[in-house]
């Protein structure tokens, strides 16, 4: 699994309040989409696109348990790989079936714009326009195989937990 | 090697002899705190079975009663999810309604040397308990409920002690900003509290403190379990429990000590809490247009004495809301009985009934574009009490009451010794 995709790169503590304000909380996810970011960066939902890669800096979605993770995967982004990720957010990455990974010093071998090609055979981060090769952390089996069927929900469903999305 | 607390509460839970930084443990859920936001309509979806209905408890908290049409629809799904499954721990609005972590206190809930989930990132505050507790998602929740475990990543741990003693009116609220203001984030860090000074501190104190450990950004918070935490258990819930105490050879990333004689009433700029208080004395005279005390983090009995300390025989000025929820309708009552709702009501505030309410910017006092608002709940992103161009002060419900007499930022020695 590799995908190559532009970058937006973004801060450090950037905190789910931003990714999904809390006026938004009971919004549908059709509506929630349109919120992401709104206050720190307006303007970025209708620029984005499908396949794009987002770069993050420290403890990336800091704050609350709200389905911010599932917000991030709704845009379209292929992937995100932060400096660290806020344990929380990481939770709903998984859970929420958005891939994610971690990875020291990607903060600064990226600008913004630059094309990343991301594996999740290995864990590396290529930057096309410099040539550097970045190692991830590597992800637990158990939550990997998770992250890639599209989060717990559809493996709840498979067992007969829980009903069928609608 | 030896363990921290939470290590060997998660060893003891994944039935393992040893955990250590770095593992990927899975544990087994002791109680599963499911509540409003959980069955929002584009959240929820029906559970078809449940692991054990014993160990599920059941609160509407963030907008209850109802707000609106979708808030009530949330409320109508959970009751019948509670119906359908036979869930005993049910807070639905009324008597026993109140915020989850509070009510996970005040019943006992969380039992020392177990694991509590709840899709609510406050859920560290019943670490106060000697309990891995843990804010998760929703699908968390889902996987919980349905399978009775989960997994949590280990992190190293940092220990606090505790030595010396408050003087009012500086309180806990205080001392964690004197934390988070000095050694900013503990993202992937558990953080373990104890030391001398730990039978002074109420277990309202405490958990005040396991409560905003979540601004840290922190895993697990728990303190070291002692007679006044087991004896608050005890007469809550006559279940029983094995505490657990962190090994003498315990291996902490770091070991603070914090004298609570040195600590000052500090207030939070907007934004974050993190490496970003001021001495109360420096922000004096800053505009607000609303104070609130309350959430999770200080609706409790303690706080409303602290706040009716500072405002009796005062007036809120004409230029500030001075809004105050408590954490449970029980607390409430207690508030009442105590004559503190007298004197807050006299001095101009609006006491509300429990709720998440205003902390969220949900309900019961949204900020506008613009406006000011000092608080004493749990959180100060942007935009977090209502319009991304409001803002928001973080102090303690003393220094938040003695604001809204002064109507700008104040001192809360001002009004009290």
């Amino acid at each position: 699994m590799e995908f190559t995709g532009k970058t937006w790169k973004f801060g450090d503590n950037i905190n789910t309040d931003l990714i999904l304000p809390g006026r938004a909380q009971l919004f549908t996810e059709a509506e929630q989409l349109r919120c992401v970011f709104e206050g720190n960066r307006p303007g970025w939902i209708d620029e984005v696109a499908s396949g794009d890669v987002l770069i993050g800096g420290h403890n990336f979605g800091m704050g609350s348990s709200r389905p911010a993770a599932r917000s991030l995967r709704n845009t379209g982004l292929a992937c995100m790989v932060a400096e660290s990720i806020n344990g929380l957010f990481y939770r709903n990455c998984v859970n929420w079936g958005f891939l994610a990974l971690e990875c020291d010093g990607i903060s600064t071998a990226f600008e913004e714009g630059d094309e990343a090609k991301v594996s999740f055979e290995d864990f590396t981060v290529n930057n096309s326009r410099t040539g550097d090769i970045l190692q991830s952390r590597l992800v637990p089996d158990i939550l990997f195989n998770t992250m890639k069927a599209g989060g717990v929900l559809p493996l709840l469903e498979a067992e007969g937990l829980i009903a069928a999305a609608e | 090697m030896g363990m921290t607390a939470i290590e060997k509460i998660l060893a003891k839970n994944s039935g393992q002899e040893l955990v250590k930084p770095g593992d990927l443990v899975v544990v087994k859920v002791g109680t599963a705190v499911l509540y409003d936001n959980n069955f929002v309509p584009s959240i929820w979806r029906d559970i078809l079975k449940v692991y054990d209905p014993e160990r599920v408890v059941v609160v509407f908290d963030h907008r209850v009663p109802a707000k609106d049409i979708i808030s009530a629809t949330a409320q109508k799904t959970g009751r019948d999810f509670v119906k359908k499954f036979n869930i005993e721990r049910f807070h639905d609005v009324g008597a026993k309604q109140g915020i989850s972590h509070v009510l996970v206190a005040e019943h006992g809930y969380a039992l020392p040397g177990s694991v509590l989930v709840c899709g609510d990132s406050h859920t560290c505050s019943a670490g106060v308990f000697n309990c891995a507790a843990r804010g998760t998602g929703a699908p968390d929740m889902f996987y919980a409920v349905t399978k009775g475990e989960t997994w949590f990543r280990v992190g190293e741990t940092i220990r606090y002690d505790f030595e010396g003693t408050l003087k009012s009116p500086v309180s806990m609220k205080d001392v964690f900003l004197h934390i988070a203001d000095t050694y900013g984030s503990h993202a992937n860090q558990n953080v373990e509290f104890g030391g001398g000074a730990l039978p002074s501190l109420s277990i309202n104190a405490r958990r005040t403190m396991t409560t905003m450990c979540a601004e840290l950004s922190a895993e697990f918070a728990t303190f070291e379990p002692d007679d006044v935490m087991l004896d608050y258990v005890r007469e809550r819930n006559p279940a029983p429990f094995e505490a657990q105490y962190p090994d003498e050879d315990a291996n902490y990333l770091a070991r603070r000590t914090i004298n609570l004689d040195k600590m000052e009433p500090l207030v939070a700029l907007p934004d974050t809490v993190l490496e970003n208080s001021q001495k109360v004395g420096d922000v004096a005279g800053t505009h607000i247009d609303q104070a609130f005390i309350g959430s999770c983090a200080n609706g409790t009995l303690d706080d409303f004495a602290a706040a009716a300390a500072v405002l009796k025989g005062n007036k809120v000025a004409s230029n500030v809301r001075l809004l105050v929820t408590p954490g449970t309708q029980n607390i409430y009552l207690e508030a009442l009985r105590h004559g503190y709702i007298e004197t807050l009501i006299e001095a101009g505030a609006v006491v509300t009934n429990a709720t998440c309410g205003a902390c969220g910017g949900g309900h019961l006092g949204v900020l506008a574009a613009g406006e000011s608002c000092i608080t004493a709940s749990t959180r100060n992103f942007k935009g977090r009490m209502g319009d991304p161009d409001s803002k928001v002060y973080m102090g303690s419900p003393a220094t938040v009451a003695a604001s809204a007499i002064k109507g700008t930022i104040a001192d809360p020695r001002d009004f009290v010794n």
